[in-house]
């Protein structure tokens, strides 16, 4: 995900400082079975003993909003599972560092929250970091878990597991949104044959729609030379008679497939995915034109299932701000790393090395619910399976599309 | 009936390469300069435009007066500090080479003012246009302005050139530099004059680029400059009526080759036609005649 330079405010920058959790490495249970194998020779006493789950992130800077979502989620999901006895009975430890949405700054990041004595990584929080970050936990055979790095390469190694689709996977995931809901019988596709992001959602959309219950009538593309006049892809979508369209590019080149489209006086209904969030932003844009747009967003803050209800309220509090995506997606992370460490019964005392090899077996025998998905499962290769969810645009804000 | 959507489409888009095509093939008849960053004068014009209309809440016509004054100032500024110095240098690639780095300058600097995100432009022009044969066909009002605006500029500009002193002194100053000042002209005040319209003229250009495509970035002025640049060489750069049709062509080939060959490879199609006209006619569809020249 690319989506970079969300105005943000320049107080962000005094605070963040990586702090370690208060009240975290206190009293764990006494009662710890002690099946270790493979003690490690620093061992402290066993009643001290605690999970240290790290992150990253940019939390500063042009993407600072969409590292401290990460950071803070993963945060405040780590001080539940505390609250609520650790894993396997043993507290955990956070850590958060700041990337700066640089990827050498990720790998020292990285490096600054190994030393701290990490055994599980939520992050990098951006593609590029996570692909640099995940160069050196394959060294280190470090479990990472991603929650939010779409590119495809960010999960080209065996010990990096991702939340979120990639970026070529959304269209799958759009195309199987839109028949499962009926959405549309003719479909007109825009893309931006110059971008990489766009061509793959473009390409892997194709493949998934045949035999679905609707048509391609159109697909028309442009590149980044030729992106003010939308009208000839527009026409040409009205004409072949596409009544949903589906827009896999950013929200930057959408402001202006919009505005042409009204002005032309043609409304389908417009699908995008997550490189139209963000649409809603644009200074002085008329969000009545963005009125019913759908996008494929693995998390609406506005849903009424408890989880997210809790969670959102639980963020509020302690943030100060409704949280996005990258939150959501952030917070799921830490659960999972939870339930798989839970499900294969490991322990803080394993070295990084064995926990890992551990964890890429869970990884593909758990099925894991959360705020992104009731139902999720992973491939050994990193990608995670489960079920599309998008959100419509209403007055303005996003709602949980039905 | 679908083709005349499309050529109406085209049109659109031609009428503003059209009047971005005028700043370029002004500056260049007078100055023999090219300078690259007329995109990015209409880019500064645009955010003036946004910047004053948004303080004022809504009122656009100051906006594009203020636009108008500022970008002038910008224009004559430009050339006093980065083109007057070198227009005695031994090649004149320096001062195409120094237009490119303002060119860049103004876009780094309004990426640091106003960021990379984008912004959404209010049209200025509030008339939504008309429409034809029971709603099928549907002229802009943005599109009907501009080729009128255009048309005005270019009439203008004609006769500022060839009845006044100052324009006489430009046509004097741009077939010969030298004999001109021999002449008792003052070049160099006759050059900034041309920057000064030239400047003018984006700032114009602007407020109809982002009415048109109401998407504002500091890279807003750069992609329409070069194809501008392109429509001023297949009309005859320097050639004022070249510019104007030049401008439209490109517009409406652009659309049909979307339309009817393949909506990615318009570009190439349009730089191709680009080519075999130059080789066909050299010095562009209008250029030949000399005193066609401003």
């Amino acid at each position: 995900m690319k989506k970079y330079r969300k105005v943000i405010s320049a107080l962000v920058a005094g605070v963040m400082t990586a702090s370690m959790l208060a009240g975290c490495g206190s009293s764990a249970d006494n009662s710890q079975t002690a099946t270790t194998e493979q003690a490690e020779g620093e061992q402290a006493a066993a009643d001290t003993l605690t999970f240290k789950i790290g992150a990253i992130g940019p939390l500063t800077g042009g993407a600072a909003a969409y590292g401290n979502a990460v950071c803070n989620a993963a945060e405040l999901a780590v001080s539940e599972i505390n609250a609520n006895g650790g894993i396997n009975g043993y507290q955990v430890e956070y850590s958060k560092e700041d990337d700066e949405l640089n990827a050498e700054k990720s790998v020292n990041a990285y490096n600054t929250l190994k030393d701290w004595g990490m055994q599980f990584l939520v992050g990098s929080t951006t593609s590029a970091c996570s692909i640099a970050v995940s160069e050196y936990t394959k060294n280190d055979n470090m479990f990472q878990l991603t929650p939010s790095g779409s590119a495809v390469d960010c999960v080209k190694y065996d010990n990096v597991f991702r939340v979120c689709f990639s970026d070529p996977n959304q269209g799958i995931a759009s195309a199987q949104y839109i028949s499962d809901h009926n959405l549309a019988t003719k479909v007109g596709i825009i893309y931006d044959s110059s971008d990489v992001y766009s061509n793959g959602i473009y390409q892997k959309f194709t493949e998934e729609s045949a035999g679905k219950n609707y048509e391609i009538v159109s697909a028309e593309a442009f590149t980044q030379d030729n992106n003010t006049d939308f009208s000839v892809q527009l026409q040409k979508a009205k004409d072949a008679g596409a009544d949903l369209v589906f827009l896999p590019i950013y929200y930057k080149d959408a402001s202006l497939i919009l505005t042409q489209a009204n002005t032309m006086g043609y409304s389908p209904v417009f699908f995008g995915v997550d490189g139209m969030d963000g649409i809603l932003t644009v200074d002085n844009f008329d969000t009545a034109l963005a009125e019913g747009v759908m996008l494929l967003t693995p998390f609406a803050a506005d849903a009424t299932d408890d989880l997210t209800v809790n969670f959102v309220s639980q963020y509020q509090a302690k943030y100060g701000e409704v949280p996005n995506q990258f939150a959501a997606d952030a917070y799921d992370a830490v659960y999972i790393i939870k339930q798989a460490i839970e499900a294969k019964n490991l322990t803080p005392d394993m070295s990084v090395s064995d926990l890992c090899e551990s964890m890429k077996t869970a990884m593909t025998e758990i099925e894991a619910t959360g705020l992104t998905s009731s139902k999720m499962t992973w491939e050994a290769s990193g990608e995670p399976n489960k079920e599309p969810k998008a959100v419509v645009i209403q007055n303005g804000a996003y709602v949980s599309a039905q | 009936m679908s083709f005349l959507t499309y050529l109406i489409s085209g049109l659109s888009l031609g009428s503003i390469y059209a009047i971005i095509a005028l700043g370029y093939t002004m500056v260049y008849g007078i100055a023999k300069m090219l300078n690259f960053a007329h995109g990015d004068f209409i880019m500064v014009g645009c955010y003036i435009i946004f910047s004053v209309t948004g303080a004022l809440s809504g009122n656009s016509a100051i906006g594009i007066i203020a636009a108008i004054v500022l970008c002038t100032l910008l224009g004559i500024t430009t050339e006093f500090v980065a083109y007057r110095p070198l227009r005695g240098a031994a090649s004149p690639l320096a001062v195409l080479i120094t237009a490119i780095g303002v060119s860049y300058f103004l876009e780094n600097v309004a990426l640091l003012i106003f960021g990379a995100d984008i912004k959404s432009f209010s049209s200025v022009i509030k008339w939504e246009g008309f429409t034809l044969a029971d709603g099928q066909l549907r002229i802009q009002g943005v599109t009907i302005v501009t080729i009128l605006v255009s048309v005005v500029v270019l009439v203008v500009l004609q006769l500022f050139i060839k009845k006044t002193k100052q324009g006489q002194a430009m046509l004097a100053a741009s077939e010969d530099k030298g004999a001109a000042a021999l002449m008792g002209i003052n070049v160099n005040r006759t050059i900034m004059l041309t920057f000064a319209i030239g400047s003018a003229l984006a700032a114009i250009a602007g407020a109809l680029l982002c009415s048109a495509y109401p998407s504002l970035s500091p890279y807003t002025g750069a992609m329409p400059g070069i194809k501008a640049f392109v429509a001023a060489v297949l009309g005859g750069i320097g050639s004022i009526p070249g510019a104007m049709i030049g401008g439209l062509m490109l517009g409406i080939i652009e659309i049909l080759s979307k339309t009817y060959i393949s909506s990615q490879l318009s570009d190439a199609i349009v730089f191709g036609i680009l080519v075999i006209v130059l080789l066909v006619k050299p010095t562009g569809i209008l250029g030949k005649v000399i005193q066609e020249k401003v």
